[in-house]
């Protein structure tokens, strides 16, 4: 029996965990959610493990009738959520009886809201993950973003489950950031002085153009090093690109492996979630950080994660 | 940490350059030659035969392998350390006689719109095109861009034709395309910006069989013109 029935699917609604690593060498990436820390927080919330499957939209939230009653959790962006037209409050396990609606409108902060639901949502893993992989069509639902009338399939609850919030001062100090921090990347020294100054003294927008794959950013454009010839190499996330064009790339979740335009810096870890919550039109700026910088932000991002104070009663 | 971006450490010519917080580039040389790809390839057959717990995903390429590892237990001059021993091995680590593979494509007409282009680009007849494409034998220097993506070198000189100026936002499933010195097949309808000469009935990535993908790092390559009836009958079996 299927659990949940798709009224509306939203902009672009897909299922999305923590990704699957390890296939690099067959050309696929990683994937996963775009604002891993939203996923993570919302399946604890419900008491699934932090990497369950869940439901990750973009800019426009959907509607979704719950035929069993399930433990849900809102987490990321604020696209207004409601049952049955009743506001409900995101960051804090509900629960759902049979029956009802639950509703996300459009996004009124960043770019992307969870919908994490207790068991996680079942569909059959592909190469170990529920991610949707939607260039190739692979994984999550029928390798596609959902649309109406889709029905999807519950996991099994945990009958150990209690009801937690999450604590303001934690939601406060996760809040995606408009100051992007980034280290060298492989070709940094490629870039001139002055190449580097514009790079981190100007104010980027961030494109229409933006998807899972990459964030396109529209800004003063960064003159490459034209002497400079590059082989194609593996390029990591948050990677950024400087095509010929001067307007840069962020390399997202849905990146291609590999990439043959010379890359000035690289966004920190602990920063990628806030890539993910970035909404066309957005402007963000960049600052050059060193690397054990970028390791202690990181260290420090997964202390508060993983420490007690987490969640309120 | 370093600093520096680039060191040496013993075990090879390899040179280390953290590509990001996260990851660590390993290139054997700033050219692509034979040479450099067996590296590639020995370095990770060798981490894929004997494991580095903390390393989570491999990106091979024409001279390089970036390594992405887990950075809360592992950082990057730990890592390089961790790399000497498989270094060390490369000079002698075998690798086995490649696969030969063979792909059947049908070229021109509306499978490869941007053939009679790219032989009027070098003076050229498109018979004499397909011909020069489908003689030699190919390797697949690695799998990239998009699942199943194998970058073939070994492409003629005198087919090398520049990316189109504006990508297609939708190349059809199967396309062979021309980049550069550079020939692929699209195992997915994507965009993409090669010169499309024709069309290949096989699929490039197949998620029900094992290995997903046909063609692997090392493989060996050669296509075979076939006419627009084969091609419809193997589409259709």
């Amino acid at each position: 029996m299927s659990a949940i029935l798709v009224q509306k699917p939203g902009l672009f609604t897909t299922i999305q965990d923590l990704g699957r690593e390890g296939f690099g060498p067959m050309g696929v990436s990683a994937s996963g959610a775009a604002d891993p820390i939203s996923l993570r927080i919302g399946n604890r919330l419900v008491g699934n493990p932090a990497g369950a499957a869940a439901l990750e939209m973009t800019l426009v939230g959907g509607v979704f009738t719950f035929e069993r009653a399930a433990v849900i959790a809102v987490t990321g962006a604020d696209f207004s959520p409601s049952v049955d037209g009743i506001p409900l409050p995101m960051w804090t396990s509900i629960k759902i009886q049979e029956k009802q609606t639950v509703a996300l409108g459009a996004s009124r902060s960043g770019a992307r809201a969870y919908l994490c639901i207790q068991g996680g949502i079942a569909v059959e893993p592909f190469l170990g993950s529920a991610s949707t992989h939607v260039l190739s069509g692979l994984g999550g639902f029928e390798g596609r973003a959902l649309r109406n009338g889709d029905r999807l399939d519950l996991g099994a609850p945990n009958p150990l489950f209690r009801k937690e919030t999450l604590s303001p001062k934690v939601l406060e100090s996760l809040q995606p950031r408009k100051l992007i921090r980034v280290t060298n990347g492989t070709q940094s020294d490629w870039f001139a002085n002055s190449s580097w100054n514009i790079f981190c003294e100007s104010t980027f927008r961030i494109t229409e153009q933006s998807n899972r794959m990459g964030t396109r950013l529209e800004g003063p454009p960064i003159p490459v090093d034209p002497s400079r010839e590059m082989i194609t190499e593996g390029v990591s996330l948050g990677a950024i690109q400087v095509p010929p064009s001067g307007q840069p790339i962020i390399l997202f979740v849905e990146q291609q492996t590999t990439g043959g335009y010379p890359k000035i810096a690289n966004v920190i870890s602990a920063d990628m979630h806030s890539v993910g919550q970035l909404r066309p039109r957005d402007e963000i700026r960049f600052e050059r950080i060193e690397m054990n910088e970028a390791l202690s932000l990181l260290i420090r991002q997964e202390a508060l994660l993983g420490s007690k104070e987490l969640f309120q009663e | 940490m370093r600093k520096s971006n680039t060191s040496k450490l013993p075990g090879g010519d390899a040179q280390f350059r953290a590509a990001s917080d996260q990851s660590l580039l390993v290139s054997f040389g700033q050219q692509i030659t034979l040479e450099s790809h067996r590296r590639v390839l020995k370095l990770l057959r060798l981490l894929q035969s004997k494991p580095i717990d903390e390393i989570r995903n491999l990106h091979p390429a024409y001279c390089s392998l970036l390594i992405k590892f887990d950075p809360l237990r592992l950082d990057h001059s730990e890592l390089q350390s961790r790399l000497v021993p498989y270094l060390a091995r490369l000079e002698h680590a075998p690798l086995p006689k490649p696969r030969q593979i063979e792909i059947p494509v049908c070229y021109g007409g509306e499978f490869g719109p941007d053939l009679d282009d790219v032989a009027a680009m070098h003076g050229i007849a498109p018979t004499q095109a397909i011909l020069l494409h489908s003689s030699p034998i190919y390797i697949v220097c690695f799998l990239g861009f998009a699942p199943g993506f194998a970058y073939l070198g070994g492409l003629p000189k005198a087919l090398a034709s520049p990316r189109l100026e504006t990508p297609r936002a939708k190349v059809p499933q199967g396309s062979v395309g021309i980049g550069g010195n550079q020939t692929a097949v699209y195992p997915f309808a994507t965009p993409g910006g090669w010169r499309l000469i024709g069309r290949t009935p096989m699929a490039m990535f197949r998620r029900n069989q094992r290995p997903m993908n046909l063609l692997q790092i090392g493989d060996r390559v050669r296509f075979r013109p076939i006419s627009e009836e084969e091609f419809a009958e193997s589409s259709s079996r």
